[in-house]
């Protein structure tokens, strides 16, 4: 909460609040305002969103999948969403709807598809196959798509491969808020999803057995788990691009801090989940003023040394 | 003793086999009649100098002069096709420098290749020269030159004493959103080009050729003409309306207050060949409508 009013007040150039509020000043005029409400609130709002969103996502498949490094790219739901957007970027595609625009439509759609694929999975998944078969399913699916990927590069011209190369590094700067407001859409819809998960998950990551002696329906709750952490995934790549790290470092941080308890694990990685990423895009803006630095590169040089921290401490 | 002794072999033998590559180079180099260019810059170039004959091959990004239309293409910067290069049997092949791998074939196929690359609108005019020099039409090179950097100082003088607004050169974002705004930034022939048209570039003090903005950059800097160029596919008018509307929201920039964001279309304004001049009377039209003839 205190970054979300904080953060907005730092940033490249120095505004004065005074001026913001100022309503003596007609708002077309107002230069400080406009940075304020224009530039860097939706910004604040978008890091809040898809932190929280691939912090949850996260939480989630770690349980889900009884895999300490699974993470919201695991199952190839990012990777969908990113080749949704090289090929908009690419091949030029031109399509609005509600004010958004190409990329992000495409990405989403994107996500969606890979979310159809991992869902088909885990339909043919009978209980007794192991989670194993839905994380490597996952993995050759993210490997696929990435070769599609390369493809698409291929045959893009330079521009395009810049644009695409840019995309892929993430960018929180979305520039008004009409993006926010189509991603709101399929995230309430996985946050309903999430709050009914928080006591059954702990029963779903000590094992599916015991989940079921204790007479958890665990087929359904995994479906759920599943679709609800993907649509968050897409949603927040298809803002922001893939953000690289947040998914996976802020549960185990969490975990360390509140226990193995999902009813605070939950809660706590999305709020910790917002709050990183809204720091990281602080730093991201301003280390380098007025040049802007892609937002996943803090992310994933700040992740990168916590994250391996993490694994050696614990051994 | 045996061993020095072939060590010194195998030295006069490797100076031998250079110096006879330098000598097979520079005899085959000396007015090349065949001639590659797989950068859009030089082949205009060589069109412009009256070279336009001897050309046998383009880069796949090649559009103009129309008559590249009717040659082969060889791939671009990424993707050279080297075997097809080869098999044209050209006598000088044009080149990025920065193709380290296609020079490395063509030097071991005995090619001989010009590699290019520029940094500023300076280096135009001296490619022209240099590349006139190479080819044996230095005159015409060096008159082609002149005629470029005449128009340019006639569009110097026409806009010289004249308020000159700040302005930001964009060249390429997000469709349909002001996300990922690339701008010509602080050094490169755009940001010559805007200084010589007329304009003040609020970019002047980022020193890099181009400048990934955020909006909030945009807002700061305070534009007072915001020239946005697009190159590639035609858009229509349409289309041209909508994009120029995107920028409304940020209505506290003076060039948007003012109605002054212009898309412009024409890749004259991305490659740093002969037509830029026409770039320049293009802008300074832009910057200064009133003094526009």
């Amino acid at each position: 909460m205190t970054a979300c009013v904080l953060a907005p007040l730092v940033g490249g150039t120095s505004i004065s609040l005074a001026n913001v509020f100022d309503r003596t000043r007609p708002y077309a005029e107002n230069i400080d305002a406009q940075i304020f409400f224009v530039a860097r609130l939706p910004r604040v709002l978008a890091a809040a969103l898809v932190g929280s969103a691939l912090a949850l996502s996260g939480v989630v498949f770690q349980a889900l999948l009884r895999n300490p490094l699974a993470s919201p790219d695991t199952l190839g739901v990012s990777a969908g969403a990113s080749l949704g957007a090289m090929l908009a970027i690419t091949f030029n595609l031109d399509v609005s709807v509600f004010g958004l625009s190409a990329v992000p439509l495409a990405s989403f759609a994107g996500s969606l598809g890979a979310l159809a694929i991992v869902y088909g999975l885990s339909l043919v998944r009978r209980s007794g196959t192991s989670t194993m078969v839905l994380l490597l399913g996952g993995v050759t699916l993210t490997a696929l798509l990435s070769a599609v990927m390369g493809f698409v590069q291929f045959v893009a011209d330079f521009t395009q491969t810049f644009r695409n190369v840019r995309w892929m590094m993430g960018s929180l700067d979305v520039a008004s808020y009409s993006p926010i407001a189509g991603a709101l859409l399929p995230m309430a819809l996985a946050w309903t999803g999430f709050a009914t998960l928080p006591r059954v998950l702990d029963l779903v990551s000590v094992g599916s057995e015991s989940a079921a002696a204790r007479g958890v329906d665990v087929v359904r709750t995994e479906r759920i788990a599943l679709v609800s952490a993907s649509l968050a995934t897409g949603a927040a790549v298809s803002l922001a691009g893939p953000v690289a790290f947040i998914g996976i470092i802020v549960p185990h941080l969490v975990r360390l801090i509140v226990g193995a308890d999902h009813r605070l694990v939950l809660p706590g990685s999305a709020l910790f989940g917002a709050t990183l990423l809204i720091a990281c895009d602080v730093v991201a803006r301003t280390v380098m003023a007025p040049l802007e630095l892609p937002v996943g590169i803090v992310t994933a040089l700040v992740g990168g040394p916590v994250f391996l921290w993490l694994l050696f401490k614990r051994r | 003793m045996k061993l020095r002794l072939f060590a010194a072999l195998c030295v006069a033998l490797l100076i031998g086999h250079v110096a006879g590559r330098a000598a097979q180079r520079s005899t085959s180099s000396a007015v090349p009649r065949r001639i590659v260019s797989l950068v859009p810059a030089t082949t205009e170039m060589l069109f412009a100098m009256g070279a336009g004959n001897r050309v046998i091959g383009v880069g796949t990004y090649d559009r103009f002069p129309p008559e590249v239309d009717r040659l082969p293409r060889l791939g671009g910067l990424l993707d050279p096709n080297i075997e097809q290069l080869i098999a044209l049997r050209p006598e000088l092949v044009i080149v990025y420098d920065t193709q380290a791998d296609l020079r490395r074939q063509l030097e071991r196929a005995g090619i001989p290749m010009w590699p290019y690359s520029t940094r500023d609108l300076a280096d135009v005019t001296s490619t022209v020269r240099a590349l006139g020099t190479r080819i044996g039409l230095s005159a015409e090179a060096n008159a082609t030159a002149d005629g470029i950097e005449a128009r340019l100082k006639a569009v110097q003088a026409r806009v010289a004493g004249q308020r000159r607004p700040r302005t930001l050169l964009v060249f390429g974002r997000e469709p349909g959103t002001l996300r990922e705004i690339n701008a010509s930034g602080g050094y490169g022939f755009l940001h010559d080009l805007l200084e010589i048209a007329g304009g003040t570039d609020v970019l002047a003090d980022v020193k890099r050729a181009s400048v990934t903005m955020s909006t909030e950059m945009v807002l700061a800097r305070a534009p007072e003409v915001i020239v946005e160029l697009h190159y590639g596919e035609e858009w229509p008018a349409s289309r041209i309306a909508e994009e120029t509307r995107v920028w409304s929201q940020l209505s506290s920039v003076p060039a948007v207050r003012n109605k002054r964001v212009v898309l412009v279309a024409g890749d004259e304004f991305v490659v740093p060949g002969p037509r830029v001049p026409v770039a320049a009377e293009r802008l300074a039209a832009i910057l200064h409508p009133e003094g526009a003839r």
